[in-house]
């Protein structure tokens, strides 16, 4: 099977809220950084793919806006998913494969301080049952978050280990926000937002944009370009029915890592798209890892773009074995309410 | 069963508030409109100019940065009579929405063209922007009511095409 | 590349609303069709590829996530694809890359869109309030291309009845088809409401709710079955605000036919295309797209609609299903159109089946002009 590697990243400084600039500002540095690293031009892409989300810009077909932060002449070969550019990436590698194309550009963008995340997020539930209670983004997380504590599967010293751990780590990435850390005396006494999750638990409200090249074992050797393999990569979905899942559990996350034969232990790194401290507990546990050695990027606790923090989670993993002297890493990304919608992808290092 | 029937559905109203922003091209744009001033920007690379700009050339995916003060005349690029009223605009139809290329520009934007007999409108005619007496200004492009025409002879529409630099 | 083959199509019947069924309900109409069609059950479906566009037509964000378990998705892959008005063709061309890829052997892709939930004239037009309001509808916005087509060309004035005539005749031998006008003509079409100059009501698009689904295989599969092999496929985009664009004859429209033709090995589209499902929403597109896509010269599109060549029985059929001027749920179209490609050189297109269709053309188009998304099925892999 063809190989395929990521060989650029970059990542706008995620801001709390980007003011005036808007989509397309935030997108044209990442492109430029990413094509100028690579010394690529638009027109060795072959294609390019985009995540991002209309109701979160507040307007439909708000995504094309996007587009005019790339060169488009000539037409380029282009397409969109309404999901987390994580995904794009997928769709990407999968032209490859397919031979389509050797080179891909994917991007990722968001601003969510525009408009009341939470409540909008509420969107993303049937509309005929769930959707009219309004249960919003922190609501639903903790329902996931309360469950996996009744279950004993969880406590919340550990929730503020993970709290800790992601603004420890995200020291290392300037492109973080700056991360409020109470001690733990505070932690367990601050005001609870959705039990039990409080403000500390949940991924700051952000605004960024983040691209990456991946290509082909052929184009690598032809434009000189130092690859982080994609070894493995796949994606699952669960039940949209919180009814039917077992809210303790991550099965999307379980069951691909038996599909993709991923020998997790032998993994170095690992970058979690988790936009509370509960979800990173859960996946430190399913990863048999140490909370503190989840995201060394510091994670969407310190961050987290919508629509492109999967990307990030996948960017930053390659960034860490590009300039690391180890072996694998694994990416998720996740997308849905408590971990509904999964993506692993597991990158070797080509030395 | 009958009453069961008739109530198939029931709406379900969705309000969600969002902080627009028009971005910094964009930004300039309007305040420079506040003061009766139209600006575009234009590419370093092949020299187009937009308007209103939108901060990026999107032919040639870089930054325009270079601002551009334009004249409120131009021609009518491509034009449609509307028979449909627009939802709080008390514009009455039949009205022509017209594609307007300022002089000095290589896009055009959508405007309004009044002043002047729907039969007597044709591509190419140059129009002259008409506006809102000063002290209504705003940062917004409705500070221009209308385009109505100059008087000028016609333009060729083949001189509209763009030819980068 | 691993070859595809569509061995699946299904379709709602489609209608201004669909009050009969919820969202699930409607998409499975299409689903279990296309499952029917092709032979093949849930347990070999790999993934899921869902197709939308703009989720404020029905007020659920990324619908895919709620959906999961209706269609099928539940443990599975699953992708959504949104590329505005062409997202049904290119959520088809995503689809059949899964099998392309040689990573999937049989997957199922659907569009759909539930328009009557939500406020459709509300959601295609998009308000910032920093910029003016003029104008109304994505007709407003088309019509003054079609204005300068018509400068261009010099056609005359009839040419877009006639299109809005034959498209919604072909409909009537189409039972699935949202507007059913048994009894129009050129005089009917002339005599409805001007919208937009020189667009009139019956030019234009309906505003319907439905969904298209189909099953796309590898060879392994597709082979001893009915199956429309897939040729070629494509996309082309451009920037909507791009200086020298030409919207009415769009150069991503013109690259991405010269593309598929490649792909095909068709030197003369006329000549070797059996017949075409263009993205016609409003009837001037007829001829426009005939040039775009190579089938006629510059500025001569219009004689083909004028001397029937694009009627079911003329050399170049177009919209024998009755297009998007008959039915237009939004999200679904460009994959309605794939899919009507595919059924007839299946011979599945009942009554509005092209004799012999050997070679078929699917089109779609979104945004500004701006998208594209075609590809050329046929009967011989």
């Amino acid at each position: 099977m063809k190989r395929i590697g990521l060989v650029g990243y970059a990542q706008n400084r995620i801001k709390s809220d980007a003011g005036s600039a808007n989509e397309v500002e935030l997108i044209m540095p990442v492109v430029h950084q990413v094509l100028s690293d690579t010394n690529l031009k638009q027109e060795d892409i072959d294609f390019t793919c985009s995540g991002s989300c209309d109701y979160l810009q507040g307007a439909a077909f708000a995504f094309v806006e996007g587009l005019n932060a790339i060169q488009t002449y000539p037409p380029i070969k282009e397409s969109h998913v309404e999901m987390d550019a994580a995904w794009a990436l997928y769709e990407s590698y999968l032209r490859i494969l397919s031979g389509e194309a050797e080179i891909a550009l994917i991007y990722g963008f968001g601003k969510s301080s525009p408009g009341n995340l939470d409540q909008i997020m509420t969107l993303q539930l049937d509309p005929y049952y769930v959707a009219p209670l309004w249960p919003d983004r922190v609501n639903l997380a903790a329902l996931q978050a309360n469950s996996m504590l009744q279950a004993g599967k969880l406590l919340r010293e550990e929730m503020f280990e993970a709290v800790c751990a992601a603004a420890q780590n995200a020291k290392t990435n300037p492109n973080t926000l700056n991360m409020i850390v109470p001690t733990l005396e505070e932690y367990l006494a601050s005001e609870m937002i959705s039990s039990p999750l409080t403000k500390f638990d949940c991924a700051p409200i952000s605004d960024g944009a983040s691209a990456i090249i991946i290509a082909s074992e052929a184009a690598c050797k032809k434009f000189d370009l130092e690859p982080v393999w994609i070894e493995k990569i796949g994606h699952q979905v669960d039940s949209g029915n919180f009814g039917f899942r077992d809210l303790t559990l991550v099965k999307p996350v379980s069951e691909l890592i038996k599909k993709l034969s991923l020998d997790i232990q032998k993994i170095d790194f690992i970058e979690t798209h988790t936009q509370f401290s509960h979800e990173v507990v859960l996946m430190a546990k399913i990863l048999n890892r140490p909370i503190p050695q989840i995201n060394l990027s510091g994670g969407p606790l310190a961050g987290n773009v919508m629509m492109a923090a999967g990307l990030d989670a996948i960017g930053h993993a390659y960034k860490i074995l590009r300039d690391k002297n180890s072996v694998s890493a694994l990416a998720h990304a996740s997308s849905g309410p408590c971990l509904q919608h999964n993506l692993l992808a597991c990158l070797r290092s080509h030395r | 069963m009958d009453s069961f029937k008739e109530k198939d559905y029931f709406e379900s109203l969705i309000s969600l508030d969002y902080t627009y922003t028009a971005g910094a091209a964009t930004s300039r744009f309007l305040e420079a409109i506040a003061e009766g001033k139209l600006i575009g920007q234009q590419c370093p690379k092949c020299g187009a100019v937009y308007v209103p700009p939108r901060g990026s050339c999107p032919r040639d995916g870089v930054p325009t940065s270079e601002e551009v003060l334009l004249r409120d005349k131009g021609c009518i690029e491509s034009f449609t009579v509307v028979h449909i009223p627009i939802p709080g605009n008390p514009i009455e139809p039949p009205f022509v929405s017209a594609m307007i290329r300022l002089d000095g520009s290589h896009i055009s934007f959508l405007h309004l063209i009044q002043e002047v007999p729907l039969e007597n409108i044709r591509i190419g005619m140059r129009v002259q922007a008409v506006w809102k007496p000063e002290d209504e200004w705003t940062t917004s492009l409705e500070n221009i009511k209308w385009f109505k025409p100059s008087g000028e002879p016609d333009v060729n529409p083949e001189s509209l095409r763009f030819n980068p630099k | 590349m691993n070859p595809a083959a569509v061995i699946g199509v299904g379709q709602t019947k489609y209608d201004s609303k669909r009050r009969d069924v919820s969202m699930p309900g409607l998409i499975r109409e299409a689903i279990d069709k296309a499952l029917i069609q092709s032979g093949v059950d849930w347990e070999d479906v790999d993934a899921v590829i869902l197709g939308k566009a703009p989720d404020m037509f029905e007020g659920v964000m990324m619908p895919e996530l709620f959906l999961a378990d209706s269609i099928g998705a539940y443990n599975k892959p699953l992708l959504r694809v949104h590329t505005a008005g062409s997202v049904g063709g290119s959520t088809a061309i995503m689809a059949a890359t899964h099998i392309t890829s040689g990573q999937y052997k049989c997957v199922l892709t659907v569009s759909f869109e539930k328009q009557s939930e939500s406020n459709a004239t509300w959601a295609l037009s998009p308000k910032y309030p920093y910029t003016p309001h003029i104008n109304a509808g994505a007709g407003g916005y088309f019509a003054p291309y079609m204005r300068e087509y018509i400068r261009r060309s010099a056609a005359p004035e009839h040419i877009g009845w006639k299109v809005a005539v034959k498209d919604r005749l072909n409909a009537n031998l189409n039972p699935l088809a949202h507007l059913q006008i048994p009894n129009i003509d050129l005089e009917m079409v002339k005599s409805t409401p001007m919208l937009w100059e020189p667009l009139r009501y019956l030019e234009s698009c309906p505003s319907s709710d439905g969904a298209c689904a189909l099953i796309i295989a590898s060879s392994d599969i597709a082979k001893g079955k009915n199956a429309a092999w897939i040729k070629g496929m494509s996309v082309r985009s451009e920037g909507t605000l791009s200086a020298g664009r030409d919207e009415v004859n769009p150069l991503a429209g013109q690259l991405c036919a010269k593309d598929i033709y490649n792909q095909a090995g068709i030197c003369d589209p006329l000549k070797e295309i059996d017949c075409a499902e263009i993205y016609v929403p409003f009837s001037w597109y007829e001829p426009m797209w005939l040039e775009n896509l190579g089938f006629a010269e510059k500025n001569k599109g219009w004689m083909f609609t004028d001397q029937g060549r694009t009627e079911i029985s003329g050399d170049i059929p177009v919209n024998m299903s009755g297009g998007v001027l008959s039915s237009n749920p939004i999200g679904a179209s460009g994959m309605i159109r794939f899919g009507e490609a595919a059924l007839q050189v299946m011979g599945e297109a009942g009554n509005h089946q092209v004799d012999g269709a050997k070679i078929a053309m699917g089109h779609a188009y979104g945004g500004a002009a701006q998208f594209f998304a075609m590809w050329i099925v046929a009967q011989e892999i």
